[in-house]
C-alpha cells in the first residue's frame, strides 16, 4: 500500500527527532535541535493560516509573548504549576485572537499586515513597559518545569539539553500530526477552498469569516506554546519573545521552506535558526547574510525551499 | 406550483449608474428559467445580487416564502441556492476531487476540535462527503480525473467541475452563468442534458447564458434584459418573435442566432 | 495652552517625517503593488551618508545632495535586482523580499558605518524660535517645509507632467499602460528613485533633531507603513493626512497621557480606524469582480 502523505510526513519527523541526536558532536547540539522545534511549532500554526487560509499575520510573536510570560507570571503570582501556566497561556492567546480577530481578519493583504501588525506591537509595548510585572525589557526569570527531576526519579537521567530536545521534539510531533489531520478534514478543506475564492467558498456554504477566525485561534494556540517552550527551557524572558523582528522570522521560516507543506515549514525553522549558529563566527555578517538568503530564496524558489529541492531530486530520478 | 424564488423590482447602481432597475420574474421547482440579453445589459449583475454577492440597491428576492435580500452567500447556501460563476471561480491549487467534496461543506462539517485530532466521527464525515463527490464526478464525466489538480483541467472540464460541485449542495435552486460558454458542440451538449437532467429532478434552474440555440431548446421561461432593465418575458416562442428582443439584439451574433432558432 | 501648542509643534514635525516615509511607499505601491519595507532604509542612508560626506570635508549642502542621489541609486538597484525578477509573487514573498532588502541594508550599513550614533549640524542653528509661549526648532521648519514642499512637487508632477501621468496609469492598470506604449519597467525605475530619494531628504531633514544610527529604519518603515495603510494605501493625500495624525497622536498620547504608550495609542487608532474603515480613511472601495 502506498504511504499517504500524512504518515509519511510523520514517519519522516519522527525518525530525525529520534535518530538526530546519534550524529551530534556535543551536547551543544540538543539545545539547537531544542531551539529548531520550538520555532518549528510556531511556524506549524503560520503554516495552518498563511498555507491553508491564505491568511497573513505580522504580529504573530505577540501570541508568543503571551504564551512566554503566561509561564513566567502565572506560577508566581497565581501558584499555577508551569505546565498548566502553558495551558493558561495558550488559552488567552487563544481568546485574545478570537476576540480581535474577528474585525481584524475581514481585511486583505497589506491591510490585515499593519492590523496584525498593531496587534503584535500592542503586546510588546505591554511587556517591555509593565516594569513592575514583567521586569520590562530586562526579562524575567521562568520557573523550572520539573519534568526532568520527575523523570530522574523515575530512572531516566536526561542532561537539561537532551530533555528540552526530546520534549520539544514530542512537542512538535503532537503539532504536526494536528496539522495534518487538519488538512484532510472538512475543516481544513475549507480552508484551503477559501484561500483558492472565497466568493466560491462563500456560494458552497462555508462561512468564510468564522473558518478564518478559527485558523487565525489555532495559529494563535500554535505560537503561545512555542512561546511557553521557549520561556521554560531558557528559564528565562525578555519581551523579544513578542518582538515585530520574531513575527518576521516565523512567517519567513514558514514561507522560506514552503508555507504549502508542514515539512517544508519545519525545514525552513531549521535553516533559519541554523543560520545564526553557522554564521557566529561571522558575526558581523549576519544581518547581511541573512537579508540575502531571505531575497535569494524568494525570488529564485518562489515555492520555497523544500518543494524547490524536492523538484530537483525527482527531476534527476526521471 | 408557487414559486421557489421571486425576484420583485430588483436594481442596483454603480457610481450613480443604474445597471439593473426593477427587474421581477419568479422560477418554480423543476424549471428552467434563462435570463438573456445583449453583453453588459445586467445579467451577472443580476446574479450577483440573486446569489448575495452584492447588496441589490432596491427590490427583495423571495427564496421559499423567506426574504432573502442581500443575505450572506453562505447562508443561502444553507437554504438551498447554489451556482457557478461566468469566469470560473475553482480552487486551483485543490484536486478536482477535493473541489466537488468542498461543495459538501454543509454535510461535512463538524466541531474544529474533532477534525483537529482527526477523531473517528470526523473522519466518517469525510468519508462520506468523499463517496458523494465521486458519484458526481462520475456523473460529469470527470471521474478518471479525480486526483488531478483542477488548476491542470480544460476550460470545458472546469465547468462541469464547478456545475459538480454546486450540485453537490443538493440545491432547491441552481444559478448558472454561462454554463456553456467556451465549451466545443460535445461538450455543449452534455451540459445540456446534464441541466435538464437536473431539472426533472425537481431543482429550479436559473440560466445565464449566451448560446441561443442552447436557451431556445431547453428553457421553459425566458427573461430578456437590456441595459439593466426587463424588456420582455414568456416562452421561448414568444420572445424569440418579441421586436423589443429582436431590436435589443439586432446587428449582434446573438440576435442572428436567436432568428435562426426561431425560424 | 502653550502646552498643547509644545505639543502640535512636535507632532507635526514627527507626522511630516512618518509622511514622507508614508509618500514613499505610496508611490512604489501605486507603481508595482508592492509595500517596500525598506523605506525606513532609505531615511537612514539619507542621513548616515550625509553625516559621512560632511565628516569627510563636503559643505553640507553638497553632502545632503550625495546622500540623496546615492540613496536613489540604491533604490533603483533594489528594484533591479530583488523586485523586478520576482514580479507577480504573492503579498507574503513580497514581504519578505522588502524585509530581507531592510535587513540586509541594515546589515550593510552597520558593517560600513559602525554601531555608533551620528549627526550633523542644523541647516539654521540651533536657538529654539518662541511662538505662542511654544518653541520650536528652526530644522523642525525645514522638517514641515520640506514635507510641503514634496507633497506639492508630487502633485504637480503627478497631475501636469506626462511622465507623471505615465505613473499613474501604469497604477490604475499596467497591462493597458503598456498597451498604451507606457514604458512600465521606466515608470518602476522612476517611482524607486523618487521613493529613495524622498526617504533620504526625510533622512537629511530630520537627523539634526533625532540623529541616525545604522538601525533607525525599521521603525520608521513600521511607522510610515502604518501612516500610509491608516490614510488608504495608495493615495498621496491619504499619506500626508496619515503621517500627520500620526504624528500628533503620538506626540499628544506621550504630552497627555503616558510616553511610554505613545506607539500603542497609534496602532489602536488604525485597528479602530481599520475595523470601521477595512480600506483606510481615504481609500477606495473595491468590489469583487465575479
Amino acid at each position: 500500500m502506498r504511504l499517504s502523505a500524512k504518515s509519511a510526513t510523520l514517519l519522516v519527523l519522527i525518525a530525525l527527532v529520534a535518530l538526530s541526536p546519534i550524529l551530534f558532536p556535543s551536547g551543544y547540539y540538543y539545545r539547537v535541535g531544542a531551539l529548531i522545534f520550538v520555532n518549528a511549532i510556531a511556524v506549524t500554526g503560520i503554516v495552518i493560516l498563511t498555507g491553508y487560509a491564505g491568511q497573513i499575520s505580522l504580529g504573530h510573536a505577540g501570541f508568543a509573548g503571551i504564551g512566554a510570560y503566561a509561564c513566567a507570571l502565572a506560577p508566581v503570582h497565581l501558584g499555577l504549576h508551569p505546565s498548566l501556566a502553558l495551558v493558561l497561556g495558550a488559552a488567552i492567546s487563544g481568546v485574545i485572537a478570537f476576540l480581535v480577530g474577528r474585525p481584524i481578519l475581514r481585511l486583505k493583504g497589506y491591510y490585515l499586515g499593519v492590523a496584525t501588525l498593531g496587534l503584535g506591537i500592542l503586546v510588546s509595548m505591554v511587556l517591555n513597559n509593565e516594569r513592575q510585572l514583567t521586569g520590562g525589557p530586562d526579562g524575567m526569570e521562568v520557573p523550572d518545569l520539573g519534568l526532568r527531576g520527575l523523570l530522574k526519579d523515575a530512572g531516566l537521567d536526561l542532561t537539561n539539553g537532551q530533555f528540552w530536545y526530546f520534549f520539544c521534539g514530542l512537542a512538535l510531533i503532537l503539532g504536526a500530526w494536528l496539522a495534518l489531520n487538519l488538512y484532510n478534514s472538512p475543516t481544513g478543506r475549507a480552508l484551503r477552498a477559501l484561500h483558492g475564492s472565497e466568493v466560491a467558498a462563500r456560494t458552497v456554504g462555508i462561512d468564510v469569516a468564522q473558518l478564518k477566525l478559527r485558523a487565525f485561534v489555532i495559529s494563535a494556540v500554535y505560537a503561545s506554546v512555542s512561546g511557553s517552550l521557549l520561556a521554560l527551557q531558557n528559564k528565562f524572558i525578555t519581551p523579544d519573545v513578542a518582538g515585530f523582528m520574531h513575527s518576521i522570522e516565523m512567517v519567513t521560516m514558514a514561507v522560506l521552506g514552503g508555507v504549502g507543506s508542514i515539512l517544508g515549514a519545519i525545514f525552513g525553522a531549521a535553516v533559519l535558526t541554523l543560520l545564526p549558529q553557522v554564521l557566529t563566527v561571522f558575526a558581523e555578517y549576519e544581518q547581511l547574510v541573512l537579508g540575502l538568503v531571505m531575497m535569494l530564496v524568494m525570488i529564485f524558489l518562489p515555492q520555497g525551499l523544500l518543494p524547490s529541492i524536492l523538484r530537483k531530486v525527482r527531476g534527476k530520478g526521471e | 406550483m408557487t414559486a421557489l424564488l421571486s425576484v420583485e423590482g430588483l436594481g442596483i447602481s454603480f457610481g450613480g449608474l443604474k445597471a439593473v432597475n426593477d427587474v421581477s420574474f419568479t422560477v418554480r421547482p423543476g424549471e428552467i428559467v434563462s435570463v438573456i440579453g445583449p453583453n453588459g445589459a445586467g445579467k451577472t449583475t443580476l446574479f450577483n445580487m440573486i446569489s448575495g454577492v452584492y447588496q441589490p440597491g432596491s427590490g427583495r428576492v423571495v427564496l421559499g416564502g423567506e426574504n432573502v435580500t442581500g443575505m450572506a452567500p453562505h447562508l443561502l447556501a444553507r437554504r438551498g441556492m447554489s451556482r457557478t460563476f461566468q469566469n470560473l471561480q475553482i480552487f486551483q491549487s485543490m484536486t478536482v476531487l477535493e473541489n466537488a467534496i468542498s461543495g459538501y461543506h454543509l454535510k461535512e462539517r463538524g466541531p474544529v476540535l474533532a477534525d483537529l485530532f482527526g477523531l473517528p466521527s470526523s473522519r466518517r464525515r469525510a468519508a462520506e462527503a468523499q463517496a458523494g463527490a465521486r458519484e458526481l464526478l462520475a456523473r460529469v464525466g470527470l471521474d478518471r480525473a479525480a486526483e488531478r489538480e483542477a488548476g491542470n483541467l480544460s476550460y470545458g472540464a472546469l465547468k462541469r467541475l464547478e456545475i459538480a460541485r454546486a450540485l453537490a449542495l443538493s440545491p432547491k435552486i441552481l444559478l448558472l452563468d454561462e454554463p456553456a460558454a467556451g465549451c466545443n458542440a460535445v461538450e455543449t451538449e452534455e451540459i445540456d442534458h446534464l441541466i435538464a437532467e437536473v431539472a426533472k429532478s425537481g431543482v429550479a434552474i436559473l440560466l445565464v447564458e449566451h448560446d441561443m440555440k442552447m436557451v431556445m431548446r431547453i428553457s421553459n421561461h425566458i427573461v430578456v434584459l437590456d441595459h439593466g432593465e426587463k424588456i420582455a418575458e414568456g416562452d421561448p416562442a414568444t420572445v424569440s418573435r418579441n421586436p423589443a428582443v429582436i431590436a435589443a439584439y439586432l446587428g449582434t451574433d446573438a440576435g442572428t442566432e436567436a432568428a435562426h432558432a426561431d425560424g | 495652552m502653550p502646552e498643547l501648542l509644545q505639543f502640535l509643534f512636535s507632532g507635526v514635525t514627527v507626522g511630516a517625517v512618518y509622511a514622507l516615509v508614508a509618500l514613499g511607499f505610496t508611490i512604489i505601491y501605486n507603481a508595482s503593488d508592492v509595500v517596500n519595507f525598506a523605506q525606513g532604509e532609505f531615511v537612514m542612508l539619507g542621513g548616515m551618508l550625509t553625516f559621512v560626506c560632511h565628516a569627510a570635508g563636503l559643505p553640507l549642502p553638497l553632502a545632503a545632495l550625495i546622500a540623496i542621489a546615492a540613496t536613489s541609486a540604491i533604490g533603483v538597484l533594489m528594484n533591479k535586482l530583488a523586485i523586478e525578477p520576482a514580479r507577480g509573487a504573492p503579498v507574503v514573498s513580497l514581504i519578505i523580499i522588502t524585509i530581507g532588502a531592510s535587513i540586509f541594508i541594515r546589515g550593510g550599513a552597520q558593517l560600513l558605518f559602525g554601531k555608533q550614533i551620528h549627526s550633523f549640524p542644523a541647516f539654521s542653528g540651533d536657538t529654539p524660535l518662541r511662538i505662542g509661549g511654544a518653541t520650536i526648532l528652526p530644522q523642525s521648519l525645514w522638517v514641515i517645509g520640506g514635507a510641503v514642499v514634496v507633497f506639492i512637487g508630487l502633485w504637480l508632477f503627478f497631475t501636469r507632467t506626462l511622465t507623471g501621468r505615465a505613473v499613474l496609469a501604469t497604477s490604475n492598470n499596467r497591462l493597458a499602460a503598456q498597451l498604451v506604449g507606457i514604458n512600465t519597467n521606466f515608470v518602476m525605475t522612476l517611482s524607486f528613485a523618487l521613493s529613495a530619494g524622498i526617504g533620504a531628504l526625510a533622512g537629511v531633514l530630520v537627523t539634526p533633531i533625532t540623529l541616525t544610527s545604522y538601525d533607525v529604519g525599521l521603525a520608521l518603515a513600521l511607522k510610515g507603513f502604518a501612516a500610509a495603510m491608516l490614510g488608504g494605501m495608495g493615495n498621496p493625500k491619504g499619506a500626508l493626512a496619515g503621517g500627520i495624525m500620526l504624528g500628533l497622536l503620538e506626540s499628544l498620547t506621550a504630552g497627555y497621557l503616558s510616553s511610554q504608550y505613545k506607539d500603542a495609542a497609534a496602532f489602536v487608532v488604525i485597528l479602530l480606524v481599520l475595523f470601521f474603515m477595512p480600506q483606510g480613511l481615504f481609500g477606495q472601495k473595491s468590489v469583487d469582480r465575479v
